[in-house]
């Protein structure tokens, strides 16, 4: 399989390669080749957990962003069953940035929407880089409705840049389209549990956003703005990323702290990239075990309990 | 010299500044006292230019109907954030170049006999950006509204989510507009007036969410910025791009209000919504 290394990643990149060469093309039973092998994999874990022990905003952003991290449809496939995919606003366009559709929890009927990036040059250009128009809200918005009027838990996963800047995206009412979300996912009376898989960028993210929880995993980020959008207006200089990702508290353990997330999803060592099967069912356990406390709860309950924890977000002194 | 030369030449005087302004849609060069007088409009090209938030309240409301709501909230900064300049630094700044605490005043007054509950951005406090302070303002206002029974009408001119607040000013768009779902719920009015500029998380938010959406002429209003989109799609806008005149003409906002006459219509829509 073809990997891409990111520039913190470049010292396990020899040694993995000779690892999976050993593996494919050497002999078997030659006693020298298996205690390479045997030596590879004990200093590829160290290496690895050594880079990660330590990973600055910075980085953990060009990890929430690699290109080879999971995106919303594989863990769908990797997580529910019989997914069924809609599409469509209704009134302009179907938006590929945008997925979602109705599907199965270990059994119970549920809804689940998302961004969605590409991975190739041709997809990534199709799903517009997980960047939506005002559609991809709408059909979002249309998706959930349906889960507040069936009574379907609904589960959204967050991985974006953020909503597209185009003058189409601004003619139809991007800014409309997010503002409608918010607003109406307050009134949904059904448990909502909402995943920052990857990149949680600004309006765009948390226009699908608004849960009774929010989970985030491990190198996710998740932030107002992007660090290079904040560099360039508040550095004057986008090259300062690394400076705005460090200032702006964007990581997991920061937003924990700040109250904004309920839990951390831990990923693989290596990051979700490196064992997909193993991610989607750390992000399983977690979606069901908060489904499983929300079950309980009263419409009335979970519609207080959604608004109570937006209302108390905010920092300030009163006199 | 001619005459135009001759205020030019005013303008670049420091002392000049306190006696003249510039207009910045129509570059002309407006006696101050003039700019008052007219309300803030330029008197050539009638271009609305942004007004500090107490004198936006003295031209809307009923006089002296206006009390105003959580004066004590003040701004901390949460996150430590520093970029050229520390966030406590710009705070303290803005706080003494504005008298106020934070970039929005809320109060409840009258507007021709109209109660409402009545919130203003002040731009010159740090662009009139949205920030934990301002959010809760909101929520609280929206609160009071429904408690009061009465309705609410948001003035906004903002850059957009305060960013030195990191993610909770992202957080303050889902406050704000889950205030607004409960206002709507009890059938409320929310009258959103959009003036220059608007954009980002305000327009994002209780921006776009007023069951009457109004504009001043002009008003520079959209989610992203233009120089940002410029810079996405490597083309120019369109003529007239993000103004009021072309969100009308997308369906945007129901219409474009001079501000001349802007208090007779909030209190006719109150008087129409209440009635
Ligand atoms: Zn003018």
């Amino acid at each position: 399989m073809v990997r891409h290394y990111l520039d913190f990643e470049k010292p396990l990149m020899d040694l993995e390669r000779e690892y999976e060469e050993l593996q494919r093309f050497a002999p078997r039973n030659d006693t020298k080749v298996s205690a390479r092998i045997e030596w590879l994999e004990k200093r590829i874990a160290k290496v690895r957990e050594e880079i990660h022990a330590q990973l600055n905003p910075w980085q953990r952003t060009q990890l929430s962003r690699h290109i080879d991290r999971p995106h919303t449809l594989d863990y769908i496939q990797l997580i529910f069953d019989d997914f069924i995919e809609l599409h469509g606003d209704r009134g302009f366009m179907d938006d590929p940035a945008m997925v979602g559709g109705l599907a199965r929890l270990d059994g119970e009927a549920v809804v689940v929407v998302g961004h969605q990036k590409g991975r190739d040059v041709k997809e990534m250009g199709y799903r517009n880089f997980g960047m939506p128009h005002p559609e991809g809200y709408r059909k979002a918005l249309r998706i959930m409705e349906l889960g507040a009027r069936f009574k379907k838990p609904i589960i959204t996963m967050i991985d974006t840049p953020g909503a597209y800047p185009g003058v189409g995206a601004e003619e139809r009412g991007q800014a409309e389209a997010i503002a409608r979300n918010l607003m109406e996912m307050a009134t949904f009376p059904v448990p909502i549990v909402a995943v920052v898989i990857g990149e949680g960028g600004s309006g765009g993210a948390l226009a699908i956003g608004v849960g009774n929880r929010i989970l985030m995993l491990e190198n996710a980020i998740y932030s107002v703005i992007t660090p290079e959008g904040c560099a360039a207006i508040l550095w004057r200089d986008g090259t300062k990323s690394s400076l705005a990702a460090e200032a702006m508290k964007m990581t997991a353990t920061d937003l924990l702290s700040l109250g904004v997330i309920d839990e951390i999803i831990p990923e693989p060592v290596g990051g979700a990239h490196r064992n997909y099967q193993r991610a989607a069912a750390t992000v399983k356990a977690a979606i069901v075990r908060h489904l499983e406390e929300l079950r309980d709860f009263s419409e009335e309950t979970i519609l207080s309990d959604r608004y109570q924890r937006f209302r108390r977000m905010g920092a300030f002194r009163e006199e | 010299m001619t005459w135009f030369k001759k205020k030019e030449a005013l303008l670049d005087e420091k002392a000049g500044d306190a006696l003249w302004s510039k207009c910045n849609a129509c570059q002309e060069i407006i006696y101050k006292k003039e700019l008052e007088r007219n309300l803030h409009v330029c008197p050539k090209c009638s271009y609305h230019f942004p007004i500090p938030a107490q004198k936006r309240l003295a031209i809307v409301t009923d006089e002296d109907s206006f009390e105003e709501l959580d004066r004590v909230l003040s701004p901390l900064d949460p996150i430590s954030f520093r970029d050229l300049k520390r966030y406590a630094d710009r705070l303290h700044e803005a706080q003494q170049k504005t008298g106020l605490k934070d970039a929005f005043i809320t109060g409840r007054a009258t507007i021709h006999g109209s109660p409402a509950m009545i919130g203003v951005f002040e731009f010159n406090f740090l662009g009139g950006s949205l920030g934990s302070v301002v959010g809760e303002k909101i929520a609280r206002m929206v609160e009071k509204a429904v408690d009061e029974k009465i309705g609410a009408i948001i003035f906004s001119s903002s850059g957009g989510a305060r960013m030195q607040e990191g993610i909770l000013s992202l957080m303050q768009m889902a406050k704000t507009s889950a205030a607004l779902s409960i206002l709507k719920k009890e059938r409320l009015p929310y009258i959103s007036v959009l003036t220059d500029p608007t954009l980002g998380g305000v327009t994002a938010s209780f921006g776009m969410l007023g069951d009457i959406i109004l504009a001043e002429p002009r008003a520079m209003i959209g989610f992203a910025g233009p120089r940002v989109i410029k810079e996405t799609i490597k083309a120019d806008l369109p003529a007239g791009f993000q103004r009021a005149e072309y969100l009308l003409q997308h369906g945007m906002i129901d219409f474009i209000i001079e501000r001349r006459k802007l208090k007779a219509t909030l209190g006719k829509l109150l008087a129409l919504l209440y009635h």
